[in-house]
């Protein structure tokens, strides 16, 4: 039997590196998720153009923070960016706005076939991609000032004499909090409002929804803001949390998807559930147990190895793992999405 | 007559489907359209409703034409329609699916809602549930329902019955009835002819799109000729 | 306009355009530019397979296409005979462990009801199987990557020629898709995108990180050809001889060293040229053998029904055809043509490169060529292969140039001038994207349409 102190340690070390990595990730993703899923369950299509919507809401969000910093505002502990974040929500709202008046619109007076709108959403991420590129270019941009941590790993130890240390850095924080206010807005919109209830009927039975006298132009506007909202903040988030390159936007188009389609593809409380799950999965198949085992195991059984199931480069494996598994054993995912 | 469709004509774009045929109903009336297969029934209610290209004849309401109104508006002028499938929100409760049918109404609908309650008990009692676990008489009593909180002048209801048992026919026929006595004009497609006759007022016997009887329902039903062709017996 | 009069013009203004490269650059871009075009209208035509033909949604070719490049790859590269020593015997064990341990799932699952029962043996039977199979696996990658990893650390190749690497990339893609296939077709139609997307990025995950099998971001350089090196030749009497008699106009009269140096250049700039052309020959000819099967296809038995398939499949359903069956056979025939398309590929460049594996442009710009050739269309693709391509190359020194003149007016050193010509280059995306919106909208059936009426 391990003592007491090591297996405090090993929670803690466990803590530190699967858990709060994890819970913030996966606040990530369900925003994200929750994006895609909103557009899938009211327009019908799978919005390829996302990701790099994703990345153009971030792209601004970091111009104005950029100017603000330069012109000496600032947040105190807090990162600059969330100042800047409602500009960034707003382009990102116009941006969706306009590309469906020019793009979508035309397709859906066509009553075209989802797969025509998702090719036009290729489309889309194209240009998108392109004019995020232009601007800011491809690199690695890092936008993160203020406090870095709420938790230091060295106080953490200093305070409770352990030998692993907790940390929990700002970003994660404001990740989890900024996630848990949206998530309870969107259910609140979704269940009381009037706009959100007509979402909802619009999303469940077009051609009802009409006869009820539910104006479908607007369903579609909310929708698209709404979307472009929780994308432009989980963009946001992600990339204060770890930093923001178009391609990497551009890749967690997959996680994302997966996440919708592991909870349920139109389904709001799905996409939450589904970017907790491949978000936990990633973390907890990639991390490297050695040390969190040594804690644990009696002394003759201690190793070198680092233990890891799957190294860190296959994540999006994880995920590709985990939507595989459920589409073989129930497609329609944890909370039936919309499986036709 | 309150609602009428005269003369209309009209199909999907292919041959026409409606070859001059009227139809009418007023209010506190049941009107029933009964006929063979592919008479064109539903396709006449579509017409009334806008949901269908007319190359001849009008649909007027209370006297205004509204031959150019898009079905939207029509539901805003006071037309309500229940169609024969997919006629409930099965994601949402009872109580939301009859919030979505009074969408236009800005004024409190909870004297609306009361009534369809005490219409229809059964759905006060599952107000919470969500529609797609009801059985199918209560779907329909949910979809004849959300139509009703508009509070509408005209009722359009294409098949009721079709696929429920022949108790809760009676039933839903003994409410549309209770409808009637409000005050509302009604108007039905039937597969169940003897049924629906039985409580018409007026009652249309469509043919290839044509008018081919129309009469109040009790005389229909003593007709002989409709009977044998159209009630069998 | 009917479509023969529309394809031949067409096919001749792309004709038309690379002689202008060759006149106004280089011959030699010129015919680089052809042979990517060839190649980019071989993955064309495996995706107008899968989307033309039965309407299937592969955004994964990337993936597709790096299985060939991996296949050029093991196939052409000798074998590191150290390596083998090194590690050899126990990546064998930890393949056979892996085989071993799938076969036994497989049996587990199909013999044993479902239920507990089954769930517990299944955790159990893979549990061990990756156990069994991480034993032997760690200590030979490690073993082989420290083998002389600066030149190789990899296990190497068969050393067979090339060209024959070219098959054995499409069965490579084959497999993958069956694999694929069987999970997700007969779902609907934007869960195959999405899995062919995760599918491919994987690949890459794999090209770029198990360094023991394709050295990684290391690369794997020097394939061998199949055609002659430019040394070579330039070194061979027959191929002096031929210059020699090509570029007589410029020898003549001149004597000694001048005449050498001149025909150096001559020898330099026809060899790198014959090289080329040699390329284009075989990709051409590939290109004719893979067209040909699909015109053959596409207007037998086979397939009128999977038009039938695309165009209602609910019909043909109940008319009793397995439409999910059919489908995998098309997926796994387009992903194979890409495989080969990815093998010729890697071949022209003589390397496998991992990072150069960029879905943008080798997933979606073969998408851009599909549907702007014309979807359904075999020549439509091929055209579209060309085309798209011209334009892709082409634009980047376009773009930088029309950038260029653009910002003429500002002045020299100014960062937003800087800034607008080094981002030229990322307009091409932009370019892209709106070219496939522009003829979604307005030429939806792309510029060469699918023939037949339906």
């Amino acid at each position: 039997m391990p003592e007491t102190v090591d297996m405090l340690n090993a929670l803690v070390l466990f803590t530190n590196f699967v858990l709060i990595p994890g819970v913030t990730y996966g606040s990530q993703l369900a925003l994200g998720a929750l994006g895609v899923t909103l557009i899938y369950a009211v327009l019908r299509f799978s919005n390829f153009a996302h990701g790099d919507i994703m990345a153009f809401g971030t792209m601004i969000t970091i111009l104005v923070t950029w100017w603000l910093q330069s012109v000496g505002v600032s947040l105190g502990p807090l990162p600059t960016a969330l100042l800047a974040l409602p500009f960034g929500i707003a382009a990102t709202v116009l941006l969706c706005l306009f590309i469906d008046r020019y793009v979508y619109r035309y397709y859906r007076s066509q009553k075209s076939r989802p797969v025509t709108f998702v090719m036009a959403s290729l489309g889309v991420m194209f240009m998108v991609n392109g004019l995020v590129r232009f601007i800011i270019g491809a690199d690695d941009q890092r936008f993160f000032d203020g406090e870095r941590f709420i938790i230091k790993a060295r106080e953490f130890k200093k305070m409770t004499g352990l030998n692993e240390g907790l940390a929990i850095k700002t970003t994660q924080g404001l990740t989890v909090v900024i996630a848990l206010v949206l998530v309870v807005f969107v259910f609140w919109f979704l269940q009381r409002t009037r706009s959100g209830k007509a979402m909802r009927a619009y999303s469940d039975n077009e051609d009802l929804s009409l006869l009820s006298g539910i104006d479908p132009d607007k369903v579609v506007r909310t929708t698209w803001i709404m979307a472009a909202a929780l994308t432009a903040i989980a963009g946001v988030l992600y990339g204060l949390d770890k930093s923001f390159k178009p391609f990497t936007y551009f890749q967690l188009l997959l996680p994302i998807f997966a996440a919708a389609i592991v909870g349920g593809i139109g389904q709001p409380v799905g996409a939450i559930v589904g970017g907790y799950v491949i978000a936990f999965s990633e973390m907890i198949v990639t991390y490297p147990y050695k040390k969190f085992w040594n804690y644990l195991a009696p002394d003759e059984w201690q190793t070198s190895s680092l233990l890891q199931l799957l190294s860190t480069e296959y994540k999006f494996a994880v995920s590709f793992m985990i939507l595989v598994i459920v589409l073989l054993v129930r497609p329609t995912g944890i909370f039936k999405g919309k499986v036709y | 007559m309150f609602l009428i469709g005269e003369n209309l004509r009209g199909g999907y774009g292919g041959a026409d489907i409606l070859n001059d045929c009227t139809i009418g109903v007023d209010q506190g009336e049941i009107a029933v359209i009964v006929g063979p297969n592919g008479a064109g029934k539903s396709t006449a209610m579509k017409a009334m409703l806008g949901m269908l290209d007319l190359s001849a004849g009008q649909v007027s309401l209370n006297g205004k034409d509204i031959t150019t109104l898009s079905p939207q508006a029509r539901v805003a002028e006071g037309i309500a329609f229940v169609p024969q499938t997919n006629n409930v929100f099965v994601s949402m409760t009872v109580e939301e699916n009859l919030e979505m049918g009074a969408f236009l109404r800005r004024d409190d609908i909870a004297a609306t809602r009361d009534m369809v309650f005490e219409l229809f008990p059964i759905l006060k009692e599952k107000r919470r549930q969500p529609a797609g676990e009801l059985s199918g008489g209560q779907r329909q009593q949910v979809a004849v329902g959300r139509a009703l909180m508009t509070s509408p002048s005209v009722l359009m209801l294409d098949e009721p019955t079709a696929g429920v048992s022949p108790i809760v026919m009676d039933e839903l026929f003994d409410r549309i009835l209770e409808v009637r006595a409000a005050g509302v004009a009604i108007l039905m497609v039937e597969q169940n002819a003897r049924q629906a006759l039985n409580i018409a007022d007026r009652g249309y016997v469509l043919v290839t799109g044509e008018n081919r009887f129309t009469d109040t329902g009790e005389a229909l039903l003593a007709n002989p000729d409709v009977r044998r062709s159209f009630i069998g017996g | 306009m009917n479509n023969a009069l529309r394809a031949t013009l067409a096919f001749s203004f792309m004709a038309l355009a690379l002689v202008g490269v060759g006149l106004y650059q280089s011959w030699a871009l010129s015919l680089t530019i052809l042979n990517l075009c060839i190649i980019s209208s071989v993955m064309a035509l495996g995706v107008n397979i899968q989307w033309g033909y039965a309407g299937l949604f592969n955004i994964g070719i990337m993936g597709f296409a790096a299985l060939g490049g991996a296949a050029a790859m093991l196939v052409s590269t000798p074998p590191v005979a150290n390596a083998w020593a090194a590690g050899g015997w126990n990546i064998l064990f930890s393949a056979v462990g892996l085989i071993a341990t799938i076969i036994v799932a497989t049996l587990v699952y199909k013999n044993i009801p479902k239920g507990r029962l089954r769930s517990l043996a299944m955790i159990v039977v893979l549990v061990t199987g990756y156990l069994c199979t991480r034993y032997f696996f760690d200590p030979a990658v490690s073993a082989i990557e420290s083998t002389d990893s600066a030149k190789t650390g990899f296990l190497g190749g068969l050393g067979l020629p090339i060209i024959l690497s070219w098959p054995v990339g499409g069965l490579f893609a084959a497999g993958a898709a069956w694999v694929i296939g069987k999970v997700v077709l007969g779902l609907r139609s934007d869960y195959l995108a999405i899995a062919t997307l995760g599918i491919s990025e994987i690949v890459v995950a794999m090209l770029k990180n198990e360094d023991w099998l394709t050295r990684g971001v290391k690369n794997v350089n020097g394939l061998p050809r199949p055609v002659p090196y430019e040394l070579q030749l330039q070194q061979s009497e027959w191929f002096t001889g031929l210059v020699e008699k090509l570029y007589a106009n410029s020898l003549a009269g001149l004597e000694g060293a001048a005449r050498s140096t001149v025909l150096k250049d001559a020898l330099i700039e026809a060899s790198s040229i014959f090289v080329k052309l040699c390329y284009a020959g075989l990709f051409a000819t590939v290109l004719l053998i893979i067209l040909t099967l699909c015109v053959l296809a596409l207007n037998s038995p086979w397939g009128r029904m999977m038009r039938a398939i695309r165009d209602n499949e609910t019909a043909a359903e109940a008319m009793g055809k397995d439409v999910t069956g059919r489908h995998l056979q098309v997926f796994i025939l387009g992903s194979a043509i890409c495989g080969i398309a990815g093998a010729m590929l890697t071949t022209l460049d003589g390397q496998l490169t991992p990072t150069s594996y960029i879905p943008l442009r080798f997933t979606f710009l073969i998408w851009v060529m599909v549907i702007v050739g014309g979807s359904g269309n075999n020549l439509g693709s091929i055209l579209g292969g060309f085309l798209i391509w011209f334009v892709w190359t082409e634009a980047e020194p376009a773009g930088t140039w029309l950038m260029t003149f653009l910002t003429n007016w500002m002045p020299e050193g100014n960062a937003v001038k800087d800034h607008l010509i080094q981002g030229a280059q990322h307009m091409r995306l932009f370019l892209m994207g709106f070219i496939l919106l522009l003829v979604m909208r307005f030429a939806p059936r792309g510029i060469l349409p699918e023939r037949h009426a339906h």
